[in-house]
C-alpha cells in the first residue's frame, strides 16, 4: 500500500507576539514547526506502516528550501521518502495554486492508495488545500477525520461534526484530512534522526520536474490576492476597577446592572 | 501581482523588514530583496517611506466577468433545520446585495424541505434555489459539490457565501476548485469596494495575529466561507415575498463515492458557545482542572456557558469544544468574563467581538486588560466567589450606589 | 575550530526536549515525592532510541555520537535529574563496557536488548569498604568448573533492582591487588543474586539506588567481561566515560534551574515591578548563565573527544568537576532568587538543588576528579 502525506512547515503561531508599542508582529525567535494537524496525518500513515511493513509512506511539501529540515523530521519519525516542491515560481500561491502544484507532484509520484493531509495549517487556517487537491485528482475526500480503520476493501472513518460525528465508508484512492483527535503523534527517534540524514534523502522537485505550466502555479495563478494586511486593533481601554475585592466586584455588578447588561 | 523593490530607490532602512508579517524580505547588500515567502500582502508597500516597493500588476487572461450577477447564500440545513450561520449569512448577504444593487438568492439542498424556502424568504432572500432529491437528504461532498457547481455554472452568481462549518469548509473548497475560482476561508468581515463593487473579504491569518483583506479580481464567483457567530442574524419577516425555483437535480447514486453509515450525536451536552449570551472563560491562571468548577459556578449564576483558553485545553483540563479563539470558536456574547486568561492574541481574536468584556487576572500587565471594558486585578479564587456574592446582592448594591450618587450631588 | 552542533545533534536536542516537556516534566515532582522509578518513561525512551544512543545499529542501537548522548542526558535532566541518571548509568556504565570489552556472543546476548531499551543496565563497583578506593574490592569470584561463584556485597548501585543486566566487579585473585580484579555480567534472577536495601536519598529520589548481594551466586564462565585480572582497567575506563554522562546530567539540572529562575524573576513583582528589573538580580543571572555555558562546552568537548577517538579522561574529569559544581552553584542561587517560594515544593528549584548535590559525589567525587585532573596535568 502506498500512502502520500501532505505536510507544511509553519511558524509556531503560538509563539508570535505583538510589539505592544508599534503593534507589529515580533517574528524573532518564532520557530518553524511541522504543522500540528499534518503531524496527526503522518502519524496515521506511520501507524499503518507499523502494522504492515509493506506500507510505503511518502511525505510531500511545497515550500522554501528551509522546509528540508521539517521533511527530515518526518523521515526521522519513520516516513520512507520525502519530496520538497521548491521553486521561485511556486511562491505566493493561494490554495488554488498550491493544490495545483501538489496535484502535479502526486501525479508524478504515480500510484497511491491514500493521501493523508492535515485539516488545516495554523498559519493560514484555511482547510482548503486538502479538498482542492482531491478535486484536482478526481478522488473522494473525507475531512475532519477523527478515527480511521481499514476493513478489507473498505476504509471506515469517523468524520467529526460540531455536535458528534458521521461514520463514513469509502474506497481507495481517497484523500483524508486529519484532526488532532485522530491520534497521538509519535516523537522522532534517535536512530530515525541519524537515518534521516545518513540514509534517506529529500528529493527536490522544481517546476521543470512537474507536468504543470508556470502560469498554473504560484502567485500569478492564484485567483485570490491579499489586498491589504493589518494588525487587529484592540478595543479602547476600559476601566480598571480599584479598591478591595469587595469594592471592585460591587462597582462591577452595580455598573452592569445600571447599564442593563445584567 | 508580484511585489518588486526598486533598487535605486531603496536605501536599506529595513522598515519593510519590520513590517512584513511573513519574514519575506531579506537584506542583500543593503537593499531589500523579496524572498519566496512573499504572499504579496502589500504590508511593505505601506511601510516604505521612499516609494521603493511596488506591486507589479500581472497580465493574465481576462475573463468576462460581467455575466456574473447576484449574491448567493448556501443555506445549510441539518435534519431539515436551518443552521444559525445561514441566517447570519442571509442578513449579511442582503446587505451586500443591496450595496451592489442585485438580488439575494438562497441555495437550499435536501429532501422535503419546501418549508425552508419560505423561511429563507422571510430572512431576506429574493430568490430561493431549491434542490430536492433523496440523495441530497444528508450532506455528502460529492453530491452537494456536483449540484451546486452545476447551478453556479448555469446561473453565474457574482458572490457565493457559505458558513464555515464542518460542512461548509468541506464543500466550499471543492466547489471553488471545480468552478475554477478563488475562495477565502473563515471571513470575519465582508465589504463591497465602493470603487469597483468587488467583494473585500477580511479574515484573520497567522493565528489571528494579523488580519488580511482578500480580493478575487479575475475569477467569478467570489467565494467565501464565513465564521459562525460573527455576522448579525437576519430578522425574519413573514410578510416578505420571493421566488422559489425548483432546481432539476441531476444526480446518480454512482456520483457519490462516500457512504454515510450513520450519524452519531455526541453524548455530552453541546456547548453552544457561538450562541451563548454569556460566556465565563477560564485560562492558565486557574492553575488546575478543578478551577473550572468555579468557572462553572459563575457561569451558572449568570446563565451562561463555560469557555476556555487554548492553554487549558492543551493541558487537558477541559475539552476542545469549550475553546474560544483562533483555533477554537469565535464568540460574540453580550458578556464575556475572562478569568485567569492573559490574553494571547489568538484568544482575543475569538472573543473581542463580545459586547462587554470583563477580565480578572493577577497580572496588571496582562494583555487582556487592553481590550477589557472592566478589569479586576486580583486572584480569581477570591474575586469570583466575591462576584457571585455581589450578584446575589445586586439590588442592594445599586440602591447604595444611587444613594451615594445622590449624596455627592448634594 | 567549529562550535556548531551537527544537524543530527540539533535535531536530537529538539526531539529530547519535546519528549521531556511532554512526558518527563509532568511527573518529575511526583516521582521525587514518592521515590518511584519512572518505568513507563524508561520504556518510551527505549522505543525512541534514547537507551541505545552510543550503540551501533548492528547491536540494536541508534548509533548516535557521544555529543548527541550528552545532549540527551542534558535535556532529560533539565526537567528531571532522576530520568537523566537512569539514562546515563544505563548507557555509560552498562552498554558501553559491554560494547567495548564484550565478546560477540556477549554483545548479541546482552547488548542488543539493552540498546533497544528492552532491558535496563547497571554497574556494580562500589562496596561498603571500597568507594573512592575502588581497588579495595572484597567481593570475590572463584572459578568452579564451567562457572564463576560470586560472593560479596555492592552498595549505592544506580538502577539497582530495576536493572536486568549488571556489570559487576570482583576479586578473582586477591594476591595480585588491582590486577586481580575482573568484570562480569550478571543477570537479574540468577540464583544467589539478590537486591538488598534501597537507599532513601536526598535527591534523584525516583532513581533506584540499592545494595546488591551475592551469596554463592553462580554465573556461566562466558559471563566474564574482558580478560580475567583486567577488571580495574575496565572499571576506570568505564567511569571516564560515565563522567561525561554525569557532567551532562549536572549541566541539565543547572540549565533547568536557570530556566525556572529567569521565568520566575520576570513574573514575581516586588516594590511595584518584576524583580528581574533589579540589576542585582540581573547580575546573578549573568553569573549563572556564564557558568552554565562554560560547563556546557567542557561537557561537549569531552564528549567530542571521546567520539573522535582522542584521549578524554582528563577532559571528562574537568567537565564533571565543573558541571557538578556549577549545578550546585546555580541551583543554590535559583532557590535564593525564588525567596521563600524557592524553599517550597511549589517550585521545582528545591528539587533541583537536592538533585544537584549527588553530581558532586557519584562516579567519582569532586576530590577524585581533582586527583585525576592534577595527575594528568602535573607530569
Amino acid at each position: 500500500m502506498k500512502i502520500i502525506v501532505c505536510v507544511k512547515q509553519v511558524p509556531d503561531t503560538n509563539e508570535v507576539k505583538i510589539d505592544p508599542v508599534k503593534g507589529t508582529l515580533i517574528r524573532e525567535g518564532v520557530p518553524s514547526i511541522l504543522n500540528p494537524d499534518d503531524k496527526n496525518a503522518l502519524e496515521e500513515a506511520l501507524a499503518l506502516k507499523d502494522k504492515n511493513p509493506e506500507v510505503h509512506v511518502t511525505v510531500v511539501t511545497m515550500g522554501p528550501p528551509q522546509a528540508d529540515e521539517m521533511l527530515r523530521e518526518c523521515l526521522a519519525m519513520g516516513a520512507d521518502e520525502a519530496i520538497l516542491l521548491s521553486d521561485r515560481a511556486f511562491a505566493g500561491a493561494d490554495t488554488w495554486a498550491t493544490s495545483n502544484t501538489l496535484a502535479a507532484a502526486v501525479r508524478k509520484i504515480g500510484h497511491y492508495d491514500i493521501i493523508f493531509a492535515g485539516r488545516q495549517a495554523i498559519d493560514g487556517d484555511t482547510a482548503q488545500v486538502g479538498p482542492q487537491l482531491a478535486e484536482r485528482l478526481g478522488i473522494p475526500q473525507v475531512t475532519y477525520v477523527q478515527q480511521f480503520e481499514i476493513q478489507g476493501e473498505d476504509i471506515l472513518v469517523q468524520r467529526a461534526l460540531e455536535d458528534g460525528y458521521e461514520l463514513i465508508k469509502v474506497k481507495a484512492p481517497v484523500l483524508l484530512t486529519a484532526i488532532k483527535e485522530l491520534n497521538h503523534p509519535r516523537y522522532m527517534s534517535v536512530g530515525g534522526i541519524y537515518d534521516a540524514f545518513r540514509e534517506k534523502e529529500v528529493k527536490v522537485w522544481t517546476l521543470a520536474d512537474l507536468d504543470v505550466q508556470k502560469q498554473e502555479v504560484g502567485l500569478d495563478a492564484s485567483p485570490t490576492q491579499v489586498k491589504r494586511s493589518f494588525t487587529p486593533e484592540p478595543k479602547g481601554k476600559g476601566i480598571m476597577l480599584k479598591g478591595s475585592t469587595k469594592e471592585m466586584v460591587e462597582q462591577l455588578v452595580g455598573s452592569l446592572k445600571q447599564k442593563h447588561v445584567i | 501581482m508580484a511585489i518588486i523593490v526598486l533598487e535605486d530607490k531603496c536605501i536599506g532602512c529595513k522598515l519593510c523588514l519590520k513590517a512584513c508579517p511573513f519574514d519575506a524580505i531579506d537584506m542583500v547588500e543593503k537593499k531589500a530583496v523579496i524572498n519566496d515567502k512573499c504572499v504579496a500582502c502589500g504590508a511593505c508597500i505601506d511601510a516604505c517611506k521612499f516609494d521603493a516597493i511596488l506591486r507589479e500588476e500581472g497580465e493574465g487572461s481576462e475573463k468576462d466577468l460581467s455575466a456574473y450577477k447576484n449574491v448567493w447564500v448556501f443555506v445549510e440545513q441539518r435534519e431539515n433545520k436551518i443552521m444559525p450561520v445561514a441566517i447570519e449569512l442571509l442578513g449579511e448577504g442582503k446587505r451586500l446585495a443591496k450595496e451592489i444593487g442585485v438580488e439575494l438568492c438562497a441555495v437550499v439542498l435536501g429532501e422535503n424541505i419546501s418549508d425552508l424556502a419560505k423561511e429563507c424568504i422571510a430572512y431576506g432572500a429574493d430568490k430561493v434555489y431549491l434542490a430536492q432529491h433523496s440523495l441530497l437528504k444528508n450532506f455528502t461532498t460529492d453530491g452537494y459539490t456536483k449540484v451546486i457547481s452545476e447551478m453556479i455554472q448555469a446561473e453565474k452568481p457574482e458572490i457565493v457565501l457559505l458558513g464555515a462549518t464542518h460542512i461548509g469548509r468541506d464543500l466550499a473548497p471543492r466547489i471553488a476548485a471545480r468552478v475554477d475560482t478563488g475562495l477565502t476561508a473563515d471571513c470575519t468581515k465582508l465589504e463591497i469596494d465602493p470603487e469597483d463593487k468587488k467583494l473585500l473579504q477580511t479574515r484573520p491569518a497567522f493565528g489571528g495575529n494579523i488580519m488580511a483583506t482578500i480580493v478575487c479580481t479575475k475569477h467569478r464567483p467570489q467565494m467565501a466561507t464565513v465564521r459562525p457567530g460573527v455576522m448579525d442574524k437576519a430578522v425574519a419577516d413573514g410578510k416578505r415575498s420571493g421566488k422559489i425555483i425548483d432546481v432539476a437535480v441531476n444526480l446518480d447514486k454512482e456520483d457519490i463515492r462516500t457512504q454515510v453509515i450513520k450519524t452519531v450525536k455526541a453524548d455530552k451536552a453541546v456547548v453552544a458557545l457561538e450562541e451563548a449570551e454569556v460566556i465565563v472563560a477560564g485560562g492558565r491562571g486557574l492553575g488546575k482542572a478543578e478551577g473550572f468548577q468555579l468557572i462553572q459556578q459563575l457561569a451558572d449564576r449568570l446563565g451562561g456557558v463555560v469557555g476556555a483558553s487554548r492553554a487549558t485545553v492543551d493541558a487537558g483540563w477541559i475539552s476542545h469544544d469549550h475553546q474560544v479563539g483562533q483555533t477554537g470558536k469565535t464568540v460574540k456574547p453580550r458578556i464575556y468574563v475572562a478569568c485567569g486568561i492573559s490574553g494571547a492574541i489568538q484568544h482575543m481574536a475569538g472573543m473581542q467581538g463580545a459586547d462587554v468584556i470583563i477580565a480578572i487576572n493577577k497580572n496588571p500587565d496582562a494583555p487582556i486588560f487592553s481590550i477589557a471594558d472592566y478589569g479586576i486585578v486580583g486572584d480569581l479564587y477570591e474575586v469570583i466567589p466575591a462576584l457571585i456574592d455581589a450578584l446575589d446582592r445586586v439590588d442592594d448594591i445599586v440602591k447604595a450606589m444611587k444613594e451615594v450618587a445622590a449624596t455627592t450631588q448634594l | 575550530m567549529n562550535f556548531t552542533l551537527s544537524k543530527e545533534q540539533e535535531m536530537v536536542r529538539k526531539m529530547v526536549r519535546e519528549f521531556t516537556l511532554r512526558e518527563v516534566a509532568g511527573i518529575a515532582a511526583e516521582i521525587d515525592e514518592t521515590e518511584r522509578f519512572p518505568k513507563e518513561n524508561v520504556e518510551k525512551m527505549g522505543r525512541y532510541g534514547m537507551m541505545g544512543m552510543i550503540v551501533p545499529k548492528v547491536y540494536g542501537g541508534a548509533e548516535a555520537d557521544e555529543v548527541a548522548y550528552a545532549i540527551t542526558v542534558e535535556e532529560l535532566s533539565r526537567a528531571c535529574g532522576t530520568t537523566g541518571v537512569i539514562c546515563s548509568a544505563h548507557t555509560s556504565l552498562a552498554c558501553w563496557p559491554i560494547l567495548k570489552y564484550g565478546t560477540e556472543e556477549q554483545k548479541q546476548k546482552f547488548l542488543i536488548p539493552l540498546a533497544k531499551g528492552e532491558k535496563i543496565g547497571a554497574f556494580g563497583l562500589t562496596e561498603p569498604n571500597a568507594g573512592t578506593d575502588a581497588a579495595g574490592q572484597q567481593t570475590t569470584a572463584v572459578a568452579e568448573g564451567e562457572e564463576w561463584v560470586l560472593n560479596g556485597t555492592k552498595i549505592f548501585i544506580t538502577n539497582g533492582g530495576e536493572a536486568d543486566t549488571y556489570v559487576i566487579f570482583a576479586m578473582t585473585d586477591k594476591s595480585k591487588g588491582v590486577k586481580g580484579i575482573s568484570a562480569f555480567i550478571v543477570e537479574k534472577g540468577t540464583p544467589g543474586f539478590s537486591i538488598g536495601k534501597k537507599e532513601k536519598k536526598m535527591g534523584i529520589r525516583g532513581s533506584a539506588t540499592t545494595e546488591l548481594i551475592f551469596e554463592n551466586c553462580r554465573i556461566p564462565k562466558e559471563n566474564l567481561l574482558g580478560q580475567a585480572g583486567k577488571g580495574f582497567g575496565i572499571a576506570m575506563g568505564t567511569l571516564d566515560g560515565g563522567r561525561i554522562g554525569i557532567a551532562a546530567q549536572a549541566l541539565g539540572i543547572a540549565q533547568g534551574a536557570l530556566d525556572e529562575t529567569i521565568k520566575y524573576i520576570q513574573q514575581r513583582e516586588q516594590f511595584g515591578r518584576p524583580i528581574g528589573k533589579f540589576q542585582a538580580l540581573q547580575f546573578e543571572i549573568a553569573d549563572m548563565e556564564t557558568r552554565v555555558n562554560a560547563a556546557r562546552w567542557l561537557v561537549y568537548n569531552a564528549a567530542w573527544r571521546k567520539s573522535k577517538g582522542l584521549s578524554y579522561g582528563k577532559e571528562a574529569a574537568m567537565a564533571k568537576l565543573f558541571a557538578s559544581e556549577t549545578a550546585m552553584y546555580v541551583t543554590t542561587k535559583a532557590v535564593q532568587l525564588h525567596g521563600g517560594y524557592g524553599y517550597t515544593q511549589d517550585y521545582p528549584v528545591e528539587r533541583m538543588m537536592r538533585d544537584a548535590k549527588i553530581t558532586e559525589i557519584y562516579e567519582g567525587t569532586s576530590e577524585v576528579q581533582r586527583m585525576v585532573i592534577s595527575a594528568a596535568t602535573i607530569k
